[in-house]
């Protein structure tokens, strides 16, 4: 049987041999943690605590600013030092509160609640709340949100997307071998809240031992059905995926609950599943530390608010000298201008290029209209043109080819011949353009 | 365990982090590669005339290229391969008849060169900007400008060092003038006609008549995924469909006599393979949505057979490539790719 899968895509070289076996360990508990108050997408956080109040592991430091916000909790145990603008991964300046950590690893509290799934889903869905979940593929959409669809847009399905089509990254892959079952109890709370009876895992098909692993997990649950997915990028995609899986298509600009669907990254799940169990707050990630360019690749967990610079020394430093270091995979992450930015509830993986490796792009000639980008793009737009209109100014222009449809996974600009910088176009066009 | 140094100098460039090996220049000097057969077959049947009209093309092309760039303090692009190409192309397109001191016509090849070059393409805004193909603009400007000098087609002969080789016509003008009886006749029998034009042993323009040759630059193309079937297939497949139809004539009445055409002949002659594979396909003047390709190769095929039928010139696959490359821009335009969801949104 052919694999599930959706139309258009890339084969970038998938590289995730360098961190694959490496079993996730916990990183050690730095100095201090840098805890950026906006996370997500939407509003940012209220601090409430002050400088100098000490503050407990898993203590609320951030109250959500509006209904699309997620609450912001201390991943250590110590005494908040400031509360100022800090740059994050993507070089914005954001309001943080600094912890110095007594490394004393005090919890506010923690406790097991085995019958969690007996909770009704009101309760459930409080608990996710409570516990500050994003989305944790990289958008960080709080999940919340998607789990307070409108009365008139019922869902029937929820996909847990462990597809992580991003070359490099090993983060999900080693959460479904390790936690399998704690993520197939995710879900089901995630069908619980939403009162649905279907349910799907997506695991892209380079990770055959994954499927394995969770095919096992959910063995006794008829509701929920793992799939293996054809590797191609971006696979992992939202919209991708639920056509994938499903055959329904998501609209231009709608979401995926106008198919019925709710998508949830596996990280998601296993924290979903620790809240309702444990009533443990989001304060800490997969991070996947990988790349040619560093000297031990890990697959690290690591507290919100750590240092990428004190990861960095933790999986040895660089080999040589680095060139670029992206925070995210290679296709959509960000390259970071400087190491002292901290890993937030998106960050899935750190990537180290060595200097020989980056690939230069500064230069890029004219679009000859070859129509490789047309042929991949998976939301069927013409990224050709829309990188010539938006070179020559005509934003507007841009939205006759649907340019607010695009949401930048950077195919085109990797097949593109010309090495146009078609992403950086698109959105230059979208920001000087109202959709 | 050595420490990081803070200080290190990162590199900061906007996502994707990883690119593809594909290049312009490695596409430009691929088709130029795929062209060697035709090409070769083209210098064994018309000798060192076909080379050194090839060469004077790609030279004066390369140049003109070089010297424009210069001129305007352009960035110098000669070495992504696309002047070579269109010298190149233009080279094969002409008839090795130019090669001549009396009357003196080596200065035409030139001269195509640069209406190809600079004023096709380089005024235009250069590579990706022309709307038509620059070899072909530069072909059609010298067929308006030198009528007789591009229409002395010599006989192919594999005595290929011979400067003064027998003059003949064309398959298709033969098939224009004097009918079929008498086109089958001049390769002695129907068998014989295919197979000659299938291999090129005829009079044409230097790299369009060997069909065996340019078939295999074409599959090579193919395969490599540098071209696409969605032209070529549809060019071809209405020039047979419409040679079936329209392309046949009473014997006795010389009426057109429907349904009774010989697709393979059109086919198979005239500059048909030449440009349905390297010419209509040039991405810059095609559209570049592949349902809009399509429509594009259709309307290239009927041009050709309205123009191989009902025009003054025996072929029309010059000009019916370049009346669709002013097409190309509103065919894009017309029939955008299909965005992801709309569909279904529309079933609704």
């Amino acid at each position: 049987m052919a694999l599930a899968t959706f139309k258009g895509g890339i084969h970038p070289p998938d590289k995730k041999d360098i961190a694959k076996d490496s079993a996730i360990k916990e990183a050690k508990s730095p100095q201090r943690v840098v805890i950026p108050l906006s996370q997500h997408l939407g509003a940012p956080c209220k601090p409430i605590v002050s400088i100098g109040q000490e503050v407990k592991k898993g203590e609320v430091i951030g109250e959500p600013g509006g209904f699309v916000s997620a609450p912001v909790h201390s991943s250590v145990s110590g005494k908040v030092i400031a509360i100022a603008e800090f740059p994050n991964t993507m070089g914005r300046m954001v309001n943080s509160i600094v912890i110095e950590n007594d490394c004393k690893e005090e919890w506010t509290s923690l406790k097991d609640n085995p019958d969690y799934i007996k909770l009704s889903a009101d309760e459930l869905k409080e608990k996710v709340k409570a516990a500050g979940i994003v989305g944790m593929g990289g958008a960080a959409f709080p999940t919340l949100v998607k789990l307070s669809p409108p009365k008139e847009k019922p869902i029937d399905t929820i996909i847990i997307n462990g597809a992580e089509c991003e070359p490099y990254l090993t983060a999900d892959y080693r959460l479904m071998l390790e936690k399998s079952s704690d993520i197939v109890e995710g879900l089901k709370i995630l069908m619980r809240i939403l009162g649905v009876n279907k349910g799907f895992i997506g695991i892209e098909n380079n990770k055959p031992d994954a499927i394995d692993k969770m095919k096992d997990a959910a063995k006794n649950e008829p509701n929920i059905e793992v799939c293996g997915l054809e590797v191609k990028y971006p696979q992992g995609a939202e919209k991708m995926l639920i056509s994938a899986l499903t055959g329904r298509e998501v609209p231009p600009r709608g979401l995926p609950m106008d198919v019925r669907v709710v998508v949830q990254n596996v990280g998601t799940a296993l924290a979903v599943y620790e809240a309702a169990r444990y009533g443990k707050p989001l304060i800490e990630r997969v991070v996947t530390v990988t790349g040619e360019g560093i000297k031990t690749p890990a697959n690290l967990m690591v507290k919100i608010g750590m240092l990428i610079s004190d990861i960095v020394d933790q999986c040895g430093g660089f080999k040589d000298s680095a060139g670029k270091v992206v925070s995210g995979g290679p296709m959509m992450g960000f390259a970071l201008s400087t190491l002292d930015v901290p890993v937030t509830k998106g960050t899935s993986g750190i990537l180290v290029i060595p200097k020989e490796g980056v690939v230069h792009t500064e230069e890029f000639g004219p679009c000859i209209r070859c129509g490789r980008c047309i042929d991949i793009c998976p939301m069927g737009l013409m990224p050709s043109m829309l990188s010539i209109l938006s070179e020559k100014g005509h934003y507007e222009d841009a939205k006759e080819y649907n340019l607010f449809d695009c949401f930048e996974c950077g195919s085109c600009a990797f097949v593109c011949p010309s090495k146009r910088p078609i992403v950086q176009f698109i959105r230059l066009a979208k920001s000087l353009t109202k959709p | 365990m050595e420490p990081v140094k803070k200080e290190h100098e990162l590199i900061v460039t906007v996502s994707p982090h990883v690119r593809d090996e594909e290049t312009t220049s490695r596409i430009m000097w691929t088709v130029n590669l795929s062209l060697l057969p035709a090409f070769f077959m083209g210098f064994y049947f018309f000798g060192l005339k076909a080379l050194f009209i090839t060469a004077l093309c790609i030279i004066s092309s390369v140049l003109s290229e070089y010297f424009f760039q210069k001129a305007v303090k352009k960035k110098l692009t000669v070495n992504d391969g696309s002047a070579f190409l269109t010298g190149l192309l233009l080279g094969m397109n002409l008839p090795s008849s130019l090669w001549s001191f009396n009357p003196f016509t080596i200065h035409v090849p030139i001269i195509g060169s640069v209406i190809a070059v600079v004023i096709t393409k380089q005024f235009f805004g250069g590579l990706g900007y022309n709307i038509f193909n620059p070899a072909l603009i530069g072909r059609a400007f010298l067929l308006i400008s030198f009528p007789k000098a591009m229409t002395i087609w010599t006989e192919p002969t594999a005595a290929f060092l011979a400067l003064d080789a027998k003059t003949t016509a064309t398959p298709l003008g033969i098939l224009k003038e004097d009918g079929l009886a008498k086109l089958i006749e001049a390769f002695g029998d129907k068998l014989n006609l295919y197979a000659e034009l299938f291999n090129g042993h005829r009079a044409g323009s230097i790299g369009e008549t060997s069909v065996l040759a340019l078939l295999i630059g074409a599959g090579f193309l193919l395969y490599k995924r540098y071209i696409t079937w969605h032209i070529p297939f549809s060019f071809l497949g209405t020039v047979a469909v419409l040679a079936w139809i329209f392309g046949g004539k009473s014997p006795e009445t010389g009426k057109m006599l429907l349904f009774a055409g010989d697709p393979l002949i059109h086919l198979l002659s005239g500059g048909l393979m030449l440009g349905a594979f390297f010419m209509a396909t040039d991405y810059v003047t095609c559209p570049s949505v592949r349902k809009g390709q399509i429509v594009f190769g259709i309307g290239c095929g009927a041009l050709t057979m309205l123009i191989r039928i009902k025009g003054g010139y025996p072929e029309g696959v010059m000009f019916a490539i370049l009346l669709m490359n002013c097409f190309a821009p509103l065919i894009d335009r017309a029939m955008k790719s299909d965005v992801f969801g709309a569909v279904k949104e529309k079933k609704k």
